[in-house]
């Protein structure tokens, strides 16, 4: 006869010590855990619901301008410090710990349209409608600059005067030109007063002008005449132009795949394009209700965030249609420009009513050091929110935001005209012979023709 | 920890036999930890959907053969056994025997407690299987720690106990004593007094829910949340008194035997019962459920234990020959049966239960309760002169999860496992025949019109419930019989109007012009504008 029992000894099963850690075993039958689901279900309905408990997205407001603000631009070596510049002419640097102005840039008369910043983080550009650009210093921080009471000031390095108001700046990545655009697009470098290539993309102003990460001689500009173009400096003229129903605002490039870039439209919408292929947009990202100001990648290339003239600003995927998060405040009016930190944390928008305000990019999340116990915590949250969030109870609390009154309405008030305008599109297709009606896909609706140019 | 998975499709040819077959071994493992069968992509169109759809399954598929491994490989303990050579027959080994092959731990689980004054005793151990609760019919309540066989505490209540049940932990426990329920500390005072019930039969706790379920002797099942003491649900089963019940460990369903020969299941939120199964020509002795919820055993006065599969609802197997008072399944699927003073514990081999190992006592000694330990191979047994705990090799689990439930708990530990059950805590309304639905999405159907058949039959009704409405009396002088005539007949013309947008398409709103009458409806003198077709 053969017989075991089982016999556990409790030495083996308990610490020697009272300084060791605990021991703890691990099984992971199924059958040890009835009921596994429906706990699982629990826990993503609790999670959802703390989720929306720390739900904090509001930082600070950083308060010194006196004008509303036109442009930011960040310092890609210092994570720190964003530079932005108003309509009276008012360039500062702000060090975002501390919501404070460092330094201030005074020079320009009258609005400046353009900053940016040359990637080793030296040299600040700005362009304005003084049709002046100047090249600053930027100090550097030191460690005995801890009085920060004393503001100090700089003195450009450097003015240079065009013929035409200037309305665009962007630095070359890893390069020393930039480019301006206004009446027509100059390549510029630091140390020539006058500009080293122009191009003249026909009679209306370029608004927009942005190089691209991956591929430093590439440049997407976008015109009020409603096209994109996209140029390479080494040739004379454009590669590429797209031309739209409306105008862009803004383009981004997505840092992480530098062949796609993204265009903020006047009609609300945002579309992706990938560079080489543009005869539809890849995808079109919508929400906001009003013109589309401003939009800026995030360094992981997910997510991008845009700043609108509904007075909100919103996060949306990069590859997804709907925003996943909106922030809103009273106090916060038309909002011109927004840039996502360089540490994917925080967003910041500059608005019409002269403050810059800093966000949090996900609203709940819990800054500071976190213990690796609690990140798994988190993330195991995250996951088993995911799995649920389709199920009615679920989707309810995490897709919950409350939205102000103006743009509540004029979303109710778009999706009554949508849906009366499919139904009668709909009507006519089925009441006519197959065929003959054939729906174009929002994708291709809005580009009017695009064209490449040998 | 991290186990490093390497894509060895290429070296299958190459492997030696014996690695094969620990590859079918572990395949056959794999199968459990992915519970069930992976999602049809095919017949998806969202190609992105799809392509997500399938790293999420790939994903599936590495963790399952992770758990796999863990399994034949890294866990403390292996499960007990006894096996005997050829002409040896398992069911005679008496425990004497096993206690001399045994090793001094197991053996000190071998015992009979001897209390001949205080009635048969029932039995509840924790989930861990560290503590035991015993309940003497005539009112003794002994809480046990059965890892250093220390009595915790022991109190009399000095009236008749018919069950005991231990809450989430042992820190409290109920009592169904001769009027009312009630719940004790860990110290022995009375927390609770639940008078709602009326005179319990049985107390079984469902741990998920935290919900405290009971029957008492007029036939009334109880659901009460133990959390905040709200009564979930009182329930009039309509079948008559019945002591008989057992909580599935699978879904949280409770089930009643009755003296029909019925068992019917319950859940809380619900008056009438999930099912209801003719399981035995006589009364139904005992109910017990195996801890993967397809197996059901059910023993009658008729001296048959029937083995019911839950999924189809159908008898797999007929164990002639006793009259089994009270069943218990283990942890490893050993299904025991007390009767007299004899137990008899069936093992399956290949689904069949068959003679396993038995275990008699002295002819005094009246089986009341068996129950299996929790992660231990015991079973312990109350009888009518105290209780006795005796070694079936092979039927606990021998591998605990200290997130599940852990012998070895510290206060501490204790604590905290308190504070994640509570936020885990299900609502009442999760507790369902297949609790694998939860989370599984319905395909959504379009409302569809009621047909006109329908829409006549709701308006009979609301006629009938019309006419047959009790008119307030006024008073006053305001109670004129004429008056109220009118009231009622105006009630019961509401009911016959129809809604303006209930009427089937084509009768409500069209027009009728003067020309689409018939001729032969019209008057004369208008014939003549009657539509020629």
């Amino acid at each position: 006869m053969r017989i075991k029992t089982i016999s556990r000894s409790v030495d083996e099963f308990t610490r020697e010590r009272s300084q060791d850690l605990q021991r703890v075993f691990h099984n992971f039958d199924p059958s040890l855990r009835p009921m596994e689901k429906a706990v699982e279900y629990q826990r993503a309905l609790t999670a959802a619901k703390l989720e929306k408990i720390f739900a904090r997205p509001f930082v600070g407001a950083m308060d010194g301008h006196r004008d509303g603000i036109s442009c930011m631009a960040k310092n890609p070596n210092y994570l720190k410090g964003i530079f932005s510049a108003s309509m009276d002419g008012d360039i500062r640097l702000w060090d975002i710990a501390t919501r404070r102005t460092v330094c201030q840039f005074p020079g320009h008369q009258g609005a400046v349209r353009g900053l940016t910043v040359s990637t080793d983080g030296n040299v600040l550009v700005s362009c304005g409608i003084d049709s002046t650009v100047r090249l600053w210093n930027v100090p550097r921080p030191s460690l005995e600059d801890s009085d920060l009471s004393s503001e100090k000031s700089a003195e450009p390095s450097a003015v240079y005067v065009c013929k035409n108001a200037l309305l665009a700046v962007d630095h070359q990545f890893e390069g020393e030109l930039f480019a301006t655009s206004g009446a027509q697009i100059d390549i510029w470098n630091h140390n020539r007063s006058q500009p080293v290539h122009s191009f003249k993309p026909g009679n209306d102003s370029v608004i927009s002008v942005r190089f691209n990460p991956g591929e430093p001689d590439i440049l997407a500009v976008s015109s009020n005449d409603r096209r994109m173009i996209i140029y390479d400096i080494r040739m004379s003229s454009a590669a590429r132009e797209i031309r739209m129903q409306t105008k862009t605002n803004s383009i981004a490039w997505n840092p992480m795949e530098p062949m796609n870039f993204t265009g903020a439209n006047e009609d609300g919408n945002c579309y992706s394009f990938d560079g080489r292929k543009n005869e539809e947009a890849k995808c079109v990202h919508k929400d906001h209700v009003s013109a589309v100001m401003d939009i800026d990648f995030s360094p992981t290339g997910r997510e991008f965030v845009t700043g609108s003239y509904d007075r909100s600003v919103r996060i949306f995927p990069y590859n997804g249609g709907h925003s996943r998060e909106i922030y809103h405040t009273k106090r916060m009016q038309r909002v011109f420009c927004v840039k996502y930190s360089s540490d994917a944390t925080y967003v910041i928008s500059g608005s019409d009513d002269t403050n810059l305000r800093l966000w949090k990019a996900k609203a709940s999340e819990q800054l500071g050091v976190i213990l690796p116990r609690e990140q798994k915590k988190h993330e195991y949250n995250e996951a088993v929110k995911n799995r649920y969030k389709h199920l009615p109870e679920i989707k309810r609390i995490v897709r919950h935001r409350h939205l102000p009154k103006p743009i509540y309405k004029a979303i109710a008030e778009s999706r009554a005209v949508n849906n009366a305008k499919k139904r009668k599109d709909d009507r006519r297709k089925a009441s006519s012979a197959p065929g003959t009606i054939v729906t174009k896909p929002l994708r291709t609706r809005r580009i009017i023709n695009e064209r490449e140019v040998e | 920890m991290e186990v490093d998975l390497e894509d060895n499709n290429l070296m299958e040819n190459v492997l030696p036999p014996d690695e094969q077959e620990i590859d079918v071994e572990l395949e056959a493992k794999e199968k459990k930890y992915l519970r069930g069968e992976g999602a049809n992509l095919e017949s998806l169109k969202d190609k992105k959907l799809k392509t997500q759809l399938a790293s999420r399954e790939k994903l599936y598929g590495k963790s399952a053969k992770a758990a796999a491994k863990i399994e034949k490989w890294l866990l403390p303990a292996s499960a007990g056994y006894l096996e005997t050579d050829g002409l040896e027959k398992t069911w005679r080994i008496k425990q004497t025997d096993i206690a001399k092959e045994v090793d001094i731990l197991s053996s000190r689980n071998q015992y009979d407690i001897v209390l001949p004054d205080f009635g048969p005793y029932k039995l509840d151990f924790t989930a861990s299987g560290r503590h035991m609760l015993a309940g003497g019919r005539k009112g003794h309540l002994a809480l046990v720690d059965m890892l250093n066989m220390n009595l915790i505490r022991e109190i009399h209540v000095r009236e008749t106990v018919r069950d005991v049940a231990f809450l989430h932990n042992d820190q409290f426990f109920a009592a169904a004593q001769k009027k009312y329920a009630y719940i004790y500390g860990r110290d022995g005072t009375e927390l609770h007094c639940l008078k709602e019930r009326g005179p319990v039969a049985r107390l079984r706790f469902l741990k998920n829910h935290f919900l405290l379920a009971s029957v008492n002797k007029i036939g009334q099942l109880h659901y009460q949340d133990v959390t905040y003491g709200d009564m979930v649900a009182s329930i009039r089963t309509g079948k008559g008194r019945t002591d008989v019940m057992e909580v599935n460990p699978h879904n949280g369903v409770v089930a009643l035997g009755h003296s029909g020969g019925t068992v019917t299941m319950w859940k809380p939120t619900s008056q009438a019962p999930l099912v209801q199964m003719q399981c035995h020509p006589g009364p139904v002795s005992s109910v017990a459920f195996h801890p993967n919820g397809h197996l059901m055993a059910t023993s009658g006065k008729e001296r048959k234990v029937k083995i019911w599969d839950l999924r189809k609802f159908e008898e797999v197997q007929t164990i002639h020959g006793f009259h089994a008072k009270t069943l218990s399944f283990s942890q490893k699927g050993l299904l025991a049966a007390g009767t007299g003073s004899f137990v008899q514990v069936l093992g399956d081999s290949s689904g069949n239960y068959s003679r396993y190992m038995s275990h008699s006592m002295v002819k005094g000694y009246q089986v009341e309760k068996v129950m299996f330990r929790p992660y231990e191979d015991v079973l312990g047994i109350g009888h009518s002169m105290g209780w006795s705990s005796v070694l079936i090799p092979g039927s606990g689990e021998p591998n605990f999860d200290s997130w599940v439930a852990n012998p070895f708990e510290t206060s501490k530990q204790r604590r905290e496992k308190e504070v994640h059950l509570l936020l885990d805590k299900l609502p009442p309304e999760t507790i369902m025949l297949d609790p694998s639905k939860i989370g599984a999405m319905r395909p959504s159907r379009r409302k569809e019109k009621p047909t006109r058949g329908e829409i006549e039959a709701e308006k009979e009704v609301a006629i009938e419930a019309a006419k047959g409405v009790e008119m307030k009396k006024k008073t006053k002088g305001r109670n004129k019989p004429s008056k109220r005539t009118k009231k009622k007949k105006e009630m019961v013309e509401n009911a016959k109007k129809t809604f303006p947008g209930e009427e089937q398409g084509n009768v409500a709103g069209k027009k009728r012009r003067i020309g689409d009458v018939d001729a032969a409806e019209l008057p004369a003198s208008l014939k003549r504008f009657a539509r020629k077709n």
